[in-house]
């Protein structure tokens, strides 16, 4: 059944690695996109790596679909002998609590721990970006702490302020834009994540790690 | 050379051909929404494909040209005047400084795109001048706003004149029939939706924008669910969530999705879906293969660079 390969109309194709969301599964897809950027293939444009999926967009007049599904197999049998993998890791400091996070103790309620102990928790873990999307710069992290799981907010907030480190169900994220949304906001990074005028544009790229660090001192509330 | 804009449409704002390579990273290639449309508009110039236009959408907009310039507009949807005068599309022509072209929207579509011999210079973000006012990528364009234009190498209205023949523009009607590739979710969906895909004709919302364009149609059910691991997106792509109504992505689109696509638009197709009016226009899915989307394609892109210039007494009286 797996690995599927699927047109997305004439200009792209849907690989799918898997149906399920795993780490193993996950890491496979950052290293194939590793690989794919190594041996490049001419005509294709971009391509898009998710949480166990890769589409590829090309140009269907410079290289025939078949072409790039043969290449995107032959990538993924050669990236199984070569997972390893480069990373970058990068440590983002974080406001907790206050203004910054003003879900902090509802999370912290929640799962019946101390605003303290959610930082620690939150910070104790190393994140790894599954995939981006949703807005441009947005990373979801894999890795939460399933002690800090907390569903998202009844009524989305009209404004989330840019840099906002927020948790959603088992997800948590930075907002890189302000923008709506309904995720808990536990922190604030200082930290731009999105700057169309200045490149590096990403501060995260797809298969980074991620950890928090808190720079608070003193207490959270 | 500039452009003052002295009413703005409801969406107007620069557009090229769009910015590749950050899909990845979330943020959509954007570019215009009737690409067709913008590569005759600077063909007529004879700009290189990749020249910036204005995009003007929805409502009259109106331009006091600043400088003698070569120009042209491609659409569906508006009539346009220079002076007072009205004036075709698809045609590019001589305004002279001081002279203010109308937008008047009429029925037939959304868009209209203005090239200029030159092409537009506004501010590039990420090697792209298209505007992605939802990313803080520029923002959608005001009364008062300049446009300045690059150098031209035409210097007079004996440059003017040329146009894209009837045969080769794009066939802009209120039925519209697009082509779609089945898949990538196509087998999730029950046989009745499917069968109700290909046969009923879709109206647009007015919650349509450019990200997306709503479609509303008998519900499409799915088999067991819509919610799928999020999975990229590309434009054109029929999304279907829950409520079973479709979603056709356009150039702002999210990059990716949770939820089943049915199908995909052909990209020779995806112009006359952009020209789709809310709740007049009615749309219709023909099923294509890849090989024949693919030639359609060909065939789209052979025909922009087909332009024709009439005897001289005809649009000297323009």
């Amino acid at each position: 059944m797996f690995p599927k390969f699927n047109p997305v109309g004439e200009s792209a194709v849907l690989l799918e690695i898997d149906e399920e969301l795993t780490p193993a599964i996950n890491r496979r897809v950052h290293a194939l996109d590793s690989y794919m950027q190594a041996n490049s293939l001419r005509g294709v444009r971009e391509w898009v790596p998710a949480y166990s999926s890769m589409l590829v967009i090309f140009d269907p007049l410079l290289v025939e679909i078949s072409k790039v599904q043969s290449w995107l197999k032959d990538c993924l049998e050669n990236v199984l002998d070569n997972e390893a993998q480069k990373a970058k890791k990068v440590v983002i400091p974080v406001h907790y609590g206050g203004e910054n996070g003003p879900d902090l103790a509802y999370v912290a309620f929640y799962n019946h721990l101390s605003p303290g102990e959610v930082v620690r928790r939150h910070t104790a873990q190393t994140y790894h970006v599954g995939m981006m999307g949703f807005t441009p710069g947005f990373a979801y992290l894999l890795g939460l702490d399933s002690s800090l799981e907390t569903p998202r907010l009844k009524s989305p907030r009209t404004l989330v302020p840019a840099g906002s480190v927020g948790i959603a169900g088992g997800q948590t994220g930075i907002y890189p834009l302000e923008s709506p949304g309904g995720w808990q906001l536990i922190g604030r990074t200082d930290m731009t994540l999105f700057d169309p005028d200045q490149s590096p544009f990403f501060l995260l790229a797809p298969g980074d790690e991620v950890q928090f660090h808190a720079v608070n001192t003193g207490a959270f509330l | 050379m500039t452009l003052l804009i002295e009413n703005a449409s409801l969406i107007m704002s620069v557009q090229d051909n769009g910015r590749f390579g950050f899909m990845r990273f979330g943020l959509p290639e954007s570019g215009p929404m009737d690409w067709r449309a913008f590569n005759h508009a600077n063909r007529l110039v004879d700009n290189p494909p990749d020249n910036a236009c204005l995009e003007i959408g929805f409502t009259d907009a109106s331009l006091r040209v600043e400088k003698d310039a070569l120009l042209a507009v491609c659409g569906a949807g508006y009539q346009i005047s220079l002076k007072g005068r009205k004036m075709p599309m698809w045609m590019s022509f001589w305004a002279k400084k001081g002279d203010l072209l109308d937008f008047e929207k009429t029925p037939g579509g959304n868009w209209a795109y203005l090239a200029a011999s030159g092409g537009i210079c506004s501010q590039v973000w990420m090697g792209s001048r298209s505007v992605y006012a939802i990313g803080g990528l520029g923002r959608l364009l005001q009364r008062g706003d300049r446009i300045l234009i690059g150098k031209s190498i035409h210097r007079s209205r004996w440059d003017a004149g040329w146009f894209i023949p009837q045969e080769n523009r794009p066939a802009y009607d209120i039925d519209i029939s697009a082509g779609v590739v089945p898949g990538p979710q196509y087998e999730w969906f029950t046989d009745e939706a499917q069968t109700a895909f290909w046969q009923q004709k879709f109206n647009v919302t007015s919650r349509s924008d450019r990200m997306g364009y709503r479609l509303r149609g008998e519900n499409l059910t799915h088999r067991t669910g819509a919610d799928l691991l999020s999975q990229g997106m590309v434009m054109g792509e029929i999304q279907v969530p829950p409520d079973g109504q479709p979603i056709v992505m356009m150039p702002d689109h999210p990059t990716t999705g949770g939820y089943t696509s049915i199908g995909t638009v052909c990209r020779a197709d995806l112009s006359l879906i952009a020209q789709a009016q809310p709740g007049i226009s009615e749309i219709s899915f023909i099923e294509i293969n890849l090989n024949d989307a693919r030639d359609k394609l060909t065939k789209t892109i052979e025909d922009i660079d087909k332009i024709e210039k009439p005897q001289e007494d005809v649009w000297t009286q323009l």
